[in-house]
Formats: C-alpha cells, sequence, structure tokens
C-alpha cells in the first residue's frame, strides 16, 4: 500500500525503518501540542514572558523561520521570473520549506497572542500605520500562496495522479506558476520588510530605533536582503542533510554552486549596507534621540563581540568562502559557510528582538533578562518536529528532487561500468 | 485634530516620600486585580509604579528619590498608537488622553514593546479577587480579561462621570475639580497635580513651564504629557538615558 504512493524510480526506506524515523519527532510534536495547549487553555502565564520582556522565544523564532523560508519565494522568482533553470531541481524543496517555516511561524503566532480568538480584528480594523498589521497581512497572503504552490506538488503523486481530476486541476495550477512565483515575491518582499520594520519604527527603543527611506525603517530593507541571502543557504544546507540522512545525491554540484553564488552575492550587499547602516545609527541616529550607542554594548554579556559576530564572523566570512570558487568547490567550506550565514540571521533575529528588549530606556529602570519557560521552549520544538515530520512526509511521497531519479540512473549506469571495467 | 483639552499632570519628585498610596488608589480606582501568588514583581498590574532612584554616591552623600511613572500620554507619534496592529489604542481628540481598548485588543503585546516607559501592562491571569472583595469593585471600570493590556487612562470612568453630571447640570463643560485622578486625590503630600496643559491659568500648566520641570527621554521626541519637577540636578538627570558604566548611572 505505501509503496504505490512512492513514485517510480525513487527508493525509498521501509515503512518500518521509516516509523522508526517520525515516531521521536511525533513523540516532540504531541509533547509541544501539550506545551501550547497549556499555554492556551492556560494563559501566557505559563511562560516567563512579563511585562518588561512582552516578546521573547517565539517571536525570535518566528522571524527567524520566516527569514530562512525566504528561499522558497527567491528560488521561485529566480527559476520563474530570471529563468535560472538549474533551480528547478530544488524549487519543490523550497516550497515544502516554505509552507513549514510559514505556517509553523503563524502557528507559534497563533500562540503568543493573548486572545487568538481575535485574530481576525486585525483584518477588519487594521491600522494602516502599524507594520504589525502590514506583517499580518503580507504573511497570511503568503501562506496562501505557498500552499497554492504546494498542491502541485502533493497532487502529482503517484497514487493521486490516477485521479483525472486532480491532474487536470494540477495541469491548471502549474500553469499559474509564474504569476504566483511573481505574486510570492512581492508579498514577501514586504513582510520581510515590514518585520525587520517592526522594530525599526520603535522610537522608543533607541536600540532598535532607525531612521530611513519613506514611511521604512532601514531595518525593512536590512531583513529583506538578509532573507533573500539565507534563504538559498537554507535550501543548500537542508538539501546535503537530506542527503546525508537519505544516502542519496539528489542535485547534481552546479545546483549547490549556484545557490551558493547567489547567497554569498546577497550576503556580500547585506553586509556592506548593515556596515554602512550601523556606522549612521552610532553617529547619528541614537546620538540624536540622546543615547550614545556605546552604553547598548556596556550591559554584559551583549558585548562589542555581538556586532562583530554579526557583520564579520557571520556574515563577512561566509560570504568570502560562498564567493571563492576554490572554497566553495570543498563541501566542508561551503556547508560551514552556509550553516554560518543561517546562523548569522538568527544573531541578528536574536539581537532585535532579545537584546533590544533587555536594555532598560529609563536611566532608573536595571538591565533584564529572560529565560524561556519549559512549556515556551516545548511551544518551539513543536514547530521543529512538525516541520521535520511535514517534510519527511513530502519527501516520502513526493517528488522534491526532480533530477533524483536521473541521478540514481545515471549513479547505476557508472556502477555497472564500472563493473565491466573491473571484469575485463 | 488639536485636543479641546490636553490633560497632563505634574509631579514633585522633591514632594514624594514613596508612600505608594498613588499606587493602591489607582488599583481600586481602575479594577486591577491583586497580585496572583506565582507573579514575580515583573508580571504584575499596576498602572503607576514608584520607583526608588539614588545619586549613586556611597554615604554620607547619598540621596533617594522616589519617581512615580505612569503611561506618559505621549501627545506626538505615540509609540503605542502607531504600532496596534487593529487600533485598540488611540488618542482622544477631546482630552489628548491615550486610551487603550481592551475589547478590542488582540494581546500581541507590541504596544508594550514599544513604549519607552514600560508603562502598559499584560492580564497574564485571569482577574481574581479575594473572596467578599469584589463587593468593592468600582462599578463605573470593567475589569479587564486575561489576556489583553492595559495602562493609565487619567481615571477615564472618573471623566465620563463629571461629563454626565456636567450633561446633567446643563453645562457643556466639565468642572475642573469634578475630575481628577484617584492617584492625585490620595497622594497625602501634594506632590501630584492634573489640569489642563493648554489652560495656562491651571496649576500643572504653570508647574510644567517652570524652569526645574523636565519630562522622561524628552529627547525622543514623544512629546509626553507627564511633567516631572525637582530643585535636584541629580534628580532632574534622571530624564536621561541611562549609562550603564558611567558614575551618574540611577538606581531604580
Amino acid at each position: 500500500m505505501d509503496r504505490e504512493f512512492i513514485a517510480r524510480g525513487l527508493q525509498r526506506s521501509s515503512p518500518g525503518r521509516f516509523l522508526l524515523w517520525i515516531l521521536p519527532w511525533a513523540a516532540l510534536l504531541a509533547f509541544g501540542l501539550y506545551c501550547a495547549g497549556l499555554c492556551l487553555a492556560k494563559g501566557l502565564n505559563q511562560t516567563n514572558m512579563d511585562n518588561r520582556f512582552a516578546f521573547g522565544l517565539w517571536i525570535f523564532l518566528d522571524l527567524t523561520v520566516i527569514a530562512l523560508g525566504a528561499g522558497a519565494f527567491l528560488t521561485g522568482f529566480l527559476l520563474y521570473i530570471l529563468k535560472l533553470d538549474e533551480l528547478r531541481a530544488v524549487i519543490n524543496s523550497a516550497v515544502v520549506i516554505g509552507v513549514v517555516c510559514y505556517s509553523g511561524a503563524v502557528s507559534a503566532l497563533m500562540v503568543d497572542v493573548g486572545q487568538p480568538l481575535r485574530s481576525w480584528f486585525t483584518f477588519w480594523y487594521p491600522n494602516v500605520h502599524s507594520m504589525l498589521t502590514e506583517v499580518t497581512f503580507c504573511i497570511s497572503c503568503y501562506l496562501t500562496v505557498l500552499l497554492i504552490e504546494y498542491l502541485p506538488i502533493v497532487l502529482r503523486n503517484r497514487k493521486l495522479r490516477d485521479v483525472p481530476s486532480f491532474l487536470v486541476f494540477e495541469h491548471k495550477l502549474h500553469n499559474l506558476v509564474y504569476v504566483l512565483a511573481g505574486v510570492g515575491t512581492f508579498l514577501s518582499f514586504f513582510h520581510q520588510g515590514s518585520l525587520g520594520g517592526l522594530y525599526g519604527v520603535l522610537r522608543g527603543r533607541p536600540f532598535a530605533f532607525r531612521e530611513g527611506f519613506a514611511v521604512w525603517p532601514s531595518t525593512f530593507f536590512l531583513f529583506i536582503l538578509s532573507a533573500a541571502a539565507v534563504g538559498p543557504s537554507f535550501i543548500l544546507l537542508t538539501t546535503k542533510l537530506v542527503e546525508t540522512l537519505s544516502r542519496k545525491r539528489l542535485v547534481r554540484p552546479t545546483v549547490y554552486s549556484l545557490l551558493a553564488r547567489v547567497s554569498g552575492l546577497l550576503l556580500a550587499v547585506y553586509v556592506l549596507a548593515k556596515a554602512v547602516d550601523t556606522l549612521v545609527w552610532i553617529n547619528r541616529t541614537s546620538p540624536g534621540h540622546g543615547f550614545l550607542a556605546s552604553q547598548y554594548y556596556s550591559w554584559k554579556p551583549f558585548g562589542t563581540w555581538i556586532l562583530f559576530a554579526e557583520i564579520v564572523v557571520f556574515g563577512m566570512l561566509p560570504a568570502l568562502v560562498m564567493l571563492t570558487p576554490r572554497l566553495r568547490a570543498h563541501n566542508g567550506w561551503l556547508v560551514g559557510a552556509a550553516a554560518m550565514a543561517c546562523g548569522g540571521v538568527a544573531l541578528n533575529r536574536f539581537v532585535m528582538t532579545v537584546q533590544t528588549l533587555a536594555l532598560p530606556t529609563l536611566s532608573f529602570d536595571s538591565f533584564v533578562s529572560y529565560y524561556p519557560s519549559w512549556q515556551e521552549v516545548g511551544t518551539f520544538l513543536a514547530v521543529v518536529a512538525y516541520g521535520v515530520l511535514l517534510y519527511s512526509f513530502s519527501f516520502r511521497y513526493f517528488n522534491l528532487f526532480p533530477e533524483e531519479r536521473e541521478l540514481r540512473l545515471e549513479a547505476a549506469v557508472h556502477e555497472e561500468e564500472s563493473a565491466l571495467a573491473g571484469r575485463y | 485634530m488639536t485636543p479641546r483639552k490636553r490633560y497632563g499632570m505634574s509631579i514633585d519628585i522633591d514632594k514624594c516620600n514613596g508612600c505608594g498610596a498613588c499606587m493602591m488608589a489607582c488599583a481600586v480606582e481602575n479594577n486591577v486585580p491583586p497580585v496572583p501568588e506565582a507573579a514575580n514583581d515583573r508580571k504584575g498590574i499596576t498602572w503607576i509604579r514608584v520607583y526608588r532612584v539614588d545619586n549613586h554616591r556611597a554615604y554620607p552623600e547619598r540621596r533617594t528619590a522616589y519617581v512615580p511613572v505612569l503611561c506618559q500620554q505621549c501627545g506626538h507619534d505615540t509609540p503605542c498608537v502607531h504600532v496596534c496592529p487593529q487600533q485598540a489604542v488611540d488618542v482622544d481628540p477631546e482630552t489628548g488622553i491615550v486610551g487603550q481598548m481592551p475589547e478590542r485588543c488582540l494581546g500581541c503585546r507590541y504596544c508594550m514593546v514599544a513604549c519607552p516607559y514600560h508603562a502598559r501592562y499584560f492580564n497574564w491571569w485571569d482577574p481574581a479577587w479575594p473572596a467578599g472583595m469584589e463587593k468593592t469593585l468600582n462599578p463605573n471600570v470593567a475589569p479587564r480579561m486575561r489576556g489583553v493590556v492595559e495602562k493609565c487612562n487619567f481615571c477615564h470612568g472618573r471623566w465620563h462621570a463629571a461629563q454626565q453630571k456636567a450633561a446633567a447640570a446643563g453645562k457643556r463643560e466639565i468642572d475642573a475639580a469634578d475630575y481628577v485622578p484617584a492617584c492625585v486625590e490620595a497622594c497625602p503630600t501634594g506632590a501630584l497635580r492634573f489640569g489642563d496643559l493648554d489652560d495656562p491659568s491651571t496649576e500643572v500648566a504653570h508647574d510644567a513651564a517652570r524652569p526645574e520641570s523636565f519630562r522622561l527621554l524628552e529627547k525622543i521626541g514623544t512629546e509626553p504629557k507627564i511633567h516631572y519637577r525637582s530643585q535636584r540636578d541629580w534628580v532632574r538627570d534622571i530624564a536621561n538615558a541611562p549609562h550603564p558604566d558611567g558614575k551618574d548611572q540611577h538606581r531604580g
């Protein structure tokens, strides 16, 4: 029965092995859902957030996973709009990663708000001046776009293709793919930016406040750039991870090289923009509000090392590695650089969310710290487990890597040729 | 739109002895529930919070002052108003008071993140009062539910009551004596004064114009309507940004 759902020509583990793989993740998901249920039923007193640390682990998680999920829109844009055809090899995987990241983030947000049943109020009474309104609209719309993009991948399943109407529907959806790629890029551009804008507009938090262009603070553009830069890196990392775990070649080396080049180039532009933005902030924006930038880094453990790590260690270095052909040809350097780029964006989101709130604004207030409660960590782990499960099922039953079959055949031919060469 | 009135407050820090009567009066007037046992000092709700600050010197030069901090009713680019995604926060054009609508609040807490004065509070628990104490609740103020944000609104219930009284008497304007927030009324030293900042005849407008008057974090440009004052230089310095590594740091 299970075999009939797996695409022809693809090799997948036995149902028993697959069950063994998903069981721990399912257990983790169950635990996480219990934690989320506690927060929903008993209230946010189950968390370690408080009136000073009003945002915590979940917002950090949301900002990070949405940045990592940016590979979906960027790959779609590069493939369908800029016609970089090599990326067809990873587009399905990128869409699944996008679905996982965005649906996971939206689910975490539903637990994070005090009155989840009032979420529709944002659509009914939108405050057009709020960055959060822009985020809510764009993320909701883009998640819908992602689900529409995910649907053809599901409908191309071997068994589902037997239903003629599904096949027709899938074909019709496929014709829309260029429109969806364009709409997805437009929406992503705005919500990635608005997530940066969330903090950049905070006049009352001079550590995060930035000047900008028109109604958008500079963080709006930095978030777009950084998300676009790490999106391909995260696709590269996940593909490598799936290759390692499944012991299969899924894409050709040229695809990795292209992803690394795109990621490296965008990361280099981001690092440059971030450095200029930091200098403007240190020398003009922050002192203009009566706050010397040096004071932010006097509260330990948030020293200037964090700025150095963000710009140089996790920005400039991976960009250089990914832009140097000799280094990116080496698997260790390539994976290391991609992981550092992803770590860099996570660090940036941590700084924007956690460091911003830890710093006092009033002269008589104190520096505060926050550690998430087990319920918060459990809910966070539920998102991770959900992501692993959705991706695992998608990898098993849908053709996420169109070149996999071809690469397997090539490998089989190569093996046969080697065997023949050995015989004669 | 220019508000017809611009209600504000003046606080004489030199007169405040940190007794906390303002906090108690505020809680009673506005049906702020007692803090649950599981709460820490950062999870409780108090619309006005008295901070103790000192000049960071050793004895015998050590000096202490008390600074009541409530919603500063920012008059320009009000941080909480423009971040709220569903217009649950607004500035009343009639009074200039920043209002919070708990019935529309999603509980996203973005306004709390935006507020530089940490003057907004979230209901982490369902509001609960010890048995019998519910009989003391103020019928003019609705208690807020779990999962929404609340803050000082200059005792909006009292403003409504003053309006009704004026209307019943056939007057269009309320009598200033009829609208005094509970904290101002309760302050035993008279450190707190309240009134229309745009009316030069009021005490509060006079206080705001005094040279020793200052506002917290004035440089960020939000035009707060709470005017503090002190004759002491080191107290006036609390208006500025923190200096974590300098000798001028004030401890709260």
